[in-house]
């Protein structure tokens, strides 16, 4: 540590000048074996130094050994640290981010983990003995520029400590790069984010941007202060090139892509969505970029076609169902559901035809199925519900398959108004007996109830629910005559 | 005053004084622009400052007119502004266009803003930048602290969470420090600080240090001990259904700032109204806790009890007429506003909930939590995701798959984010990489490499010595190990037990028996056992960062039971959910202690999801 001082003995006086490097492999036995002595120190100064001084002693590293300021109040606190103790002082704890790193295991904190772990508490002159809890308030008396003849005489660490409380500062005479990084780190070690940034405002104007981004690699928390301001401030370039300089090309490109939410107009944002193709994203990621082009291209051909086919009232479907929204912008899935709702039936061939926008959106079955279905089932078009459940086997035969459960389809055409006659049909298909039951119940399928107590020969439960159904009803007419049926062996 | 142990809870110290002081320094404030003038309010201060202020206050001291921040040009014709903001880039930067604008125009006015709570320096260099420094004056309205309930202060902070925990930004962390020095310094002091997370580190440091520098008066302690805890030490809690009653409220009609507004459906009129939701209100106050399963019993008993009072009326005389009349009928009247809303509200949310087949999302949630039926919950949130059913609701549960498993299987994460895309729009890449950055969804790394890369981390992180190296790994330590969690702290009681939510038996009440909310079952445990001793193995889990300790050497004091003591303060830093709040009261109750939740902003599952979202211009 070689810092030019004009006046050294005021520098020994008065600096409370504490080196932090990122790289400093500094011991924290040493650190101890301070802290041990900065208690010893505190005893002879408070016998000692008069009131005036405010005092520190600082190790060749640059290391307070010590400090402590001599307004009354912490001259009474001091005192009360070496004899009684303060009710109302609490320790330091250590944070992450200004730990010294090293493997001695001999920190203050494991020291004082060792002391929680007992219940027991840290009395004040053992967290005394932390370098970093030395109390100064010299304003509390009089300013300190009163006795000082430059402002540029603070320290970072007194300078950090005066932006914090909102007073005059000055970053001015932090020119050389050693002193800029101090103040950042002392400034990342106060845990305040808005003099973090602070310090990083003065520093993006007095650094080189090269310069400033390759000292912010290795110093994580000043980094995520600086990007997320310029996330706010909106220097999106500047971003992009330290991303860039970080090898954080994902971000990079993600941020980049971020911008076509600001595109209002749809040819300008398919356009820049075009230019993201080529940004470097991951390859799924890549993919879903890709779709997001060909997804707008797509709805941008739609829009201008269906818009022209519905003004002309050509088209039955339109004026029947007006469109209630551009179709430009939506999901995938939204315009599967628009294309199932208007232009069901068209040949693969178009843009705009359930098919094509399946095949090219690689849209899964359960997932097409689930789209048609709520489509075809809006417009009441039962025919096309059935005709998407409907396979033929090599026979000639045919049978309703699903690839999900046929309670859910239930559910869905139940959710779309479906009447009974077609709900009854998905019910039978329910394959669960006690499902298929409730469900019937649930959306008063009486056949299918009825059906099934036969099935299951259980008389019990026809008697039941012939209870449950109107007398003289067709329901009930059909219970009379299938518990009146002989053939029917019963199980109960 | 020092009682031996009483069992009945201590009251809670009154929180009005810090409105009065909000109050006293507004008005400090707007008196140092003499003269008439025009108030600017940000939006999400106008219900905080209607809570501590009305417009004849505003009025008493010069405001003519007042506006909503709306980032648009404005009208007024006053020539001095006011602006009451939060320390927004974007305000101030709307605030340099005004200015500018006027400057354009050579029009003279006088300007000055009024940040809430503090000023930040990025904010004053754009005033600089945009050649307005000085042309307006700033002040910091230091209203840190609104008091929603007896029992509860928000920050009123929403933006905290997104920014400390996805952007890494650290600007609120001395506002924390500074709200708890304020509680400090008028109800404390303190004698016992517990925490874990590390923002919470962070914020004991500066709160500590702002006590230093300040002065300190001896004076009888109202709360005694201070509970700190991150958000992100407990994600799963937050993004879990809500089904006690004003978690249940909350999560459907967004209680705002203590007041929530009902729709028509609840009113059953044509109008919505606002109603204050907090222990004023008797009947919200006696179910506000509860499960909803217990409320409509509760609900229709209550209608009875009140039938009955009123049915006094036939075979009174003249004379007790009119002491009815004039003694309880108003407070009948009152009770059957309040009850015919409650019960309004119920079955709207009942309604709302049978709809969305509540149940099935609740079973599905139960058995993410318990850790079964894995594959049926993932196929479940695919068709929830496929049907384009709520999208954050698809959010919450493809992040309440990844806390509870650790994150999904590579092949899962694809899938389910591919079919994300497609049914919400593939603008949300930009939320699924938030997602990940913040640990809330991320794909699990292939096996081996990861369990080595893992103990070599965790032991350092656990010599607290690897400040810089937990950082560089942060996404590894971001697993949540929440099925070691809940197999430690029995967080998950055994599924076959019948639970009972009438009398119920512990915090898990407040999600139908399925869960102890992690967050309070650490502070249940932290302070039974005054500090973490015994639960190394947890903390490790969740990354560490722990802390307990007491002031002074008057520890022997501190170990009789005066009613401070048993007033525990528990800072959310991050936000924290009403379920969470009313587990908190639960434990209360059983251990005769009073908790005082300070929380940097009310949240809920949509709220933080949403906080997460990137999909907008």
């Amino acid at each position: 540590m070689t810092r030019g001082k004009p006046d050294e003995e005021e520098y020994w006086n008065n600096s409370k000048f504490k080196a932090f490097t990122f790289d400093d492999e500094d011991d924290d036995f040493t650190k101890l074996k301070e802290s041990k002595r900065a208690v010893n120190s505190i005893r002879s100064l408070v016998e000692e130094e008069d009131e005036e001084d405010d005092v520190e002693k600082v190790s060749w590293s640059g290391e307070p050994v010590g400090s402590i300021s001599w307004s009354v109040k912490e001259t009474e606190s001091s005192n009360r640290s070496t004899g009684e103790v303060r009710d109302q002082s609490f320790p330091k704890i250590h944070t992450a981010p200004s730990l010294p790193k090293n493997s001695s295991g001999y920190s203050l904190s494991s020291l004082f983990k060792g002391k929680a772990k007992t219940g027991s508490f840290q009395s004040f002159s053992e967290s005394f003995g932390d370098p970093s809890i030395r109390n100064y308030a010299p304003e509390l008396r009089k300013p300190k520029s009163e006795y000082k003849d430059y402002v540029s005489d603070w320290t970072p660490e007194e300078t950090v400590k005066r932006m914090q409380q909102g007073k005059v500062y000055s970053l001015e005479k932090f020119r050389s790069l050693q002193d800029k990084l101090l103040l950042l780190d002392e400034a990342v070690n106060a845990h305040d984010g808005n003099v973090i940034t602070a310090v990083l405002i003065y520093l993006k104007k007095s650094l080189s941007k090269e310069i400033l981004f390759r000292e912010l690699i290795t110093r994580e928390i000043a980094l995520s202060h600086y990007i997320h301001y310029l996330k706010e401030i909106g220097e999106q370039k500047l971003l992009v090139e330290l991303f860039k300089s970080l090898d954080r090309t994902e971000d990079m490109a993600l941020m980049q892509y971020r911008d076509h939410l600001n595109i209002r107009d749809e040819n300008k944002r398919r356009d820049f969505l075009k230019n993201c193709l080529s940004l470097p994203f991951s390859p799924d990621d890549a993919t879903h970029v890709q779709d997001h082009y060909t997804l707008l291209e797509r709805q941008i051909i739609i829009e201008a076609n269906d818009k022209q086919v519905e003004s002309s009232g050509q088209a039955d479907i339109f004026k029947k169902y007006p469109r209630k929204a551009s179709i430009l912008n939506m999901p995938i899935i939204t315009t599967l559901y628009y294309s199932c709702f208007y232009h069901y039936g068209e040949s693969d061939g178009t843009f705009s035809s359930p098919a094509n926008i399946r095949k090219t959106f690689r849209i899964s079955d359960k997932q097409f199925l689930l789209t048609c279905l709520g489509a075809r089932a809006k417009l009441k078009a039962w025919f096309d519900v059935d005709a998407l459940f409907t396979t033929k086997n090599w026979l000639g035969y045919t049978k309703k398959r699903s690839p999900i459960g046929f309670h859910r389809i239930v559910d869905i055409l139940q959710k779309n108004n479906a009447p009974v006659q077609v709900l009854q049909d998905y019910v039978n298909l329910v394959e669960d007996a006690e499902q298929k039951i409730s469900l019937a119940q649930k959306y008063k399928c009486h056949d299918v109830i009825i059906n099934t107590y036969r099935d299951l020969k259980d008389r019990q439960q026809l008697i039941v629910y012939r209870g449950k159904v109107e007398r003289g009803s067709s329901e009930y007419r059909k219970i009379e005559e299938i518990l009146s049926n002989s053939q029917i062996r019963w199980k109960n | 005053m020092a009682h031996s142990v009483r069992r009945d809870a201590p009251e809670l110290p009154d929180f009005s004084l810090l409105k009065r002081l909000a109050r006293d320094q507004l008005i400090y404030l707007l008196e140092q622009l003499p003269g008439r003038k025009d108030l600017f309010i940000e939006a999400d201060l106008m219900s905080p400052l209607d809570r501590i202020a009305n417009v004849i206050t505003l009025k008493q001291h010069d405001v003519d007119k007042l506006y909503k921040v709306e980032y648009k040009p404005i009208v007024s014709t006053s020539d001095q502004l006011c602006f009451l903001i939060r320390p927004r880039i974007k305000t101030v930067k709307w605030i340099c266009d005004v200015v500018n604008t006027d400057k354009a125009f050579g029009r003279f006015r006088r300007y000055k803003i009024i940040f809430s709570p503090q000023k930040f320096y990025a904010c004053e260099n754009l005033l600089e930048e945009q050649g307005i420094f000085g042309d307006v004056t700033t002040d910091e309205w230091s209203f840190y602290l609104l008091p929603l309930d007896d029992d509860i202060i928000s920050l009123e902070l929403p933006e905290f969470f997104r920014d400390n925990f996805l952007e890494g930004d650290q600007r609120w962390v001395r506002t924390a420090g500074s709200a708890l020095h304020l509680l400090h310094s008028v109800y404390g002091p303190f004698s016992k600080v517990y925490g874990i997370g590390r923002c919470s580190k962070m914020a004991y440091e500066s709160w500590r240090e702002q006590v230093e520098e300040g002065e300190q008066r001896a004076r009888q302690a109202e709360i005694g001990n201070v509970f700190l805890i991150d958000r992100d030490v407990d994600l799963v809690t937050p993004l879990c259904s809500q089904v006690v009653y004003e978690g249940l409220v909350d999560d459907i009609f967004r209680i705002k700032c203590g007041c929530v507004e009902f729709g028509p459906d609840v009113t059953s009129s044509d109008k919505s109204i606002k109603v204050m939701l907090n222990s004023q209100d008797k009947v919200f106050n006696e179910i506000r806790n509860e499960h909803f399963s217990q409320v409509f019993g509760f609900l229709s008993q209550k209608a009875r009890n009140l039938q009955t009072a009123y049915d006094k009326r036939s075979g009174m005389d003249i004379k007790q007429m009119k002491t009815f009349v004039s003694e309880e009928l108003k407070g009948l009247k009152q009770e059957h506003r309040l009850l015919s809303l409650h019960i309004g509200a119920s079955e709207s949310m009942m309604k709302k909930k049978t709809k969305q087949d509540f149940q099935e999302l609740l079973k599905t949630e139960h058995s993410l939590l318990e850790g079964f039926e894995i594959r049926e919950c993932i196929s479940y949130i695919e068709e929830h995701i496929n049907r384009q059913v709520s999208m954050v609701e698809s959010m919450r549960l493809l992040c309440l798959l990844s806390l509870t498993e650790n994150g999904l299987l590579p092949k899962d994460y694809r899938s389910l984010k591919a079919q994300f895309l497609q049914s919400y729009g593939i603008d949300h890449l930009l939320t699924f990489s938030n997602l990940k950055q913040l640990g809330l969804l991320v794909e699990q790394q292939p096996g081996e490499t990861l369990t080595v890369m893992e103990s070599r981390v965790g032991k350092l992180v656990n010599d607290k010595t690897a400040g810089k190296l937990t950082d560089a790994f942060s996404s590894l330590s971001k697993k949540s190990n929440f099925r070691a969690l809940g197999r430690r702290l029995n967080l998950v009681p055994k599924s076959d037990e019948e639970y009972d939510l009438r009398v119920p038996r512990d915090m898990a009440y407040i999600f139908s028996g399925a869960y102890i909310p992690l967050s309070c079952k650490l502070i249940e445990q932290v302070l039974e056992r005054d500090g973490w001793t015994g639960l190394e193995e947890v903390t490790r889990m969740l990354n560490g960062h722990e802390f307990a300790v007491t002031a002074g050497s008057n520890g022997s004091d501190a170990r009789v039971k005066t009613d401070s003591q048993r007033i525990i303060l528990v800072m959310f830093l991050g936000g924290c959910t009403f379920s969470e709040i009313s587990a908190l009261r639960f434990l209360g109750r059983e251990k005769g202690l009073k908790f005082i939740v300070v929380t940097t902003a009310i949240t809920n599952s949509a709220r933080l999801l949403e906080s997460m979202l990137d999909n907008h211009a």
